[in-house]
């Protein structure tokens, strides 16, 4: 009876033994990155380093080593890269080759990164997402500062096309928010770009009723942004003195709110006697989502008892006149 | 000089019905002014109209925890009670009375008494504002103040939507109860008889 049982602690030692030698970098390689890359082995000679929050930095000539923590703006997460909407590049794609080798050399610091518009400006196949009024947009935005650039809120290697393919709004809202926020509400971030005094977004909007609803239905850029129907995002941020302030603006049945965050949506026609359907399925709105049909049945009921009290005091006063 | 004269509205019956219509009108109206809300003209500010309706909205609340414990604990409450009772003969027979028998110069069927203060048209519609449409009114309102607070979804639809929709159907059933309880407030002895009652608490009339 004990052979068995030895032979079984045996193989379970070896097996576990094996999974805890096996390198961490491919566990941490998905099946679905190969789905989506072709230079998924490629790629690793990079995110061994930067998919990591630390990494080990060799000294060959001298034989020693140290374990060195990644700043936390060289990591790129491989989840996000290999979701995003760079998935299938290569990173030399966009990077030098010569950063295959480590440590990388001070030349190679000083890298110039493409811009959006290195790749996808003034070319037909991105005709459609008019990178080109973006850029105006931005040239005339209150970002357009030193050292801003698309970078600054869209890091490529994780940017997705979310409202474009919104199937959940609110998670959407919250990806584009936290766009904002990774500077609006991170001091040491926002105080690398600008020299201003910090800014408390809850503070700063405490004149808004409702906040916490008000962040989580709508995007900072419905009311800080000016409309361009040309493009699906607008990117002219305005100083803050020309932010929507008037309630009205999207609380009305012309809500801006269909120039903006439902945009593509909009084009639903009135669903169930609502005024700007489309938003319902998301959100309700006070003033921008009245229902037509109960209107007119409120107006009919009203004229109608209206019309009976004339009536009656017509009666009453025939009435008195008569006695 | 009016030779019946009932004393049936204490103090704080005349407190509570003053409190609850001028709030309700500002509700009302500010209410109207939300719902119809327009970029280019509004009947009141939006913003206004929010911290109004906010405001005037905890107050109408509070004040409905007057008028039901004020009910409980005195004799008031007797009026609201034991409405079902032979209900639809009786409402027919006002009815009557308000349709045909007022311009007859009939007798009023249901003649105001102490321990009857109101005709069986104006208990069911009492009733049913206060102990029905008041509080659909408060809990809808309370669910829009506290929009975070609402569950997503309620019977398959937003949580606001559903609230919303509430809130402005009985807001509007309501107000059309006002519209109908301001007209037969008129149909006193002289039209401003009942309002004055309303005012120094007795009910008069000449028999």
């Amino acid at each position: 009876m004990k052979k068995p049982t030895i032979f079984f602690s045996i193989l379970l030692l070896a097996v576990t033994c094996t999974l805890i030698a096996q390198p961490d970098d491919t566990l941490k390689i998905k099946p679905s990155y190969f789905e989506v890359n072709d230079y998924v082995e490629d790629n690793e000679d990079c995110f061994k380093c930067h998919g990591e929050i630390k990494y080990l930095l060799e000294d060959v000539e001298n034989d020693r080593s140290a374990t060195k923590r990644m700043a936390p703006c060289k990591i790129v997460d491989r989840d996000k890269y290999y979701t995003s909407v760079h998935k299938s590049f290569s990173c030399t794609d966009c990077h030098s080759y010569d950063f295959m080798t480590f440590p990388h050399t001070m030349d190679l610091r000083f890298e110039e990164n493409f811009l959006c518009m290195d790749c996808h400006g003034y070319d037909e196949t991105y005709a459609q997402y008019h990178f080109e009024e973006i850029e105006k947009e931005f040239s005339e935005s209150i970002h357009n500062i030193a050292d801003f650039t698309c970078w600054s809120c869209h890091d490529p290697h994780s940017y997705k096309a979310f409202m474009r393919n919104a199937d959940d709004l609110e998670e959407a809202i919250l990806f584009d928010n936290n766009m904002c926020l990774r500077c609006h509400a991170d001091y040491d971030r926002f105080a690398q770009k600008t020299e201003r005094e910090e800014i408390v977004v809850v503070e700063s909007h405490d004149w808004l009723p409702n906040q916490t609803a008000h962040f989580a239905k709508v995007r900072c850029i419905e009311c800080h942004t000016e409309i361009n129907d040309s493009i699906l995002i607008a990117h002219k941020i305005l100083p803050k003195t020309e932010a929507v302030q008037r309630c009205t603006e999207c609380h009305s049945k012309d809500t801006r709110l269909l120039h903006t965050l439902y945009k593509f949506q909009s084009l639903e026609e009135r669903k169930g006697g609502f005024v700007n359907s489309i938003m319902i399925n998301n959100s309700y709105v006070i003033g921008a989502n009245q229902n037509v049909w109960l209107n007119r049945l409120s107006l009919l009921v009203f004229g109608l008892t209206l019309l009976v009290i004339v009536f009656h005091t017509y009666l009453r006063i025939r009435k008195q006149k008569k006695s | 000089m009016a030779n019946k004269r009932l004393y049936l509205y204490p103090v704080w019956i005349r407190l509570w019905h003053v409190i609850n219509a001028l709030t309700f009108l500002a509700l009302l109206f500010t209410g109207i002014s939300l719902h119809f809300a327009s970029a280019e003209h509004s009947l009141i500010p939006f913003q206004v109209s929010v911290g109004i309706h906010n405001v005037c909205a905890i107050i109408l609340s509070f004040n409905f925890g007057v008028f039901v414990i004020g009910n409980m604990f005195t004799g008031n409450g007797m009026y609201y009670r034991k409405w079902r009772k032979n209900l639809w003969p009786k409402l027919w027979k006002q009815f009557l009375f308000y349709a045909i028998g007022i311009f007859k110069g009939g007798p009023h069927p249901f003649p105001i008494t102490k321990k009857q203060k109101f005709n069986p048209l104006q208990k069911v519609s009492y009733v049913f504002a206060m102990y029905f449409g008041m509080p659909l009114l408060i809990i809808s309102g309370i669910a829009l103040m506290f929009p975070e607070k609402i569950s997503n979804s309620i019977f398959k639809i937003s949580g606001l939507l559903f609230y919303d929709t509430l809130h402005i159907i009985v807001g509007f059933v309501l107000s059309i109860f006002l519209v109908i309880h301001l007209y037969t407030c008129t149909l006193g002895d002289k039209p401003g008889t009942l309002f004055k009652s309303m005012i120094n608490g007795y009910h008069e009339e000449h028999e």
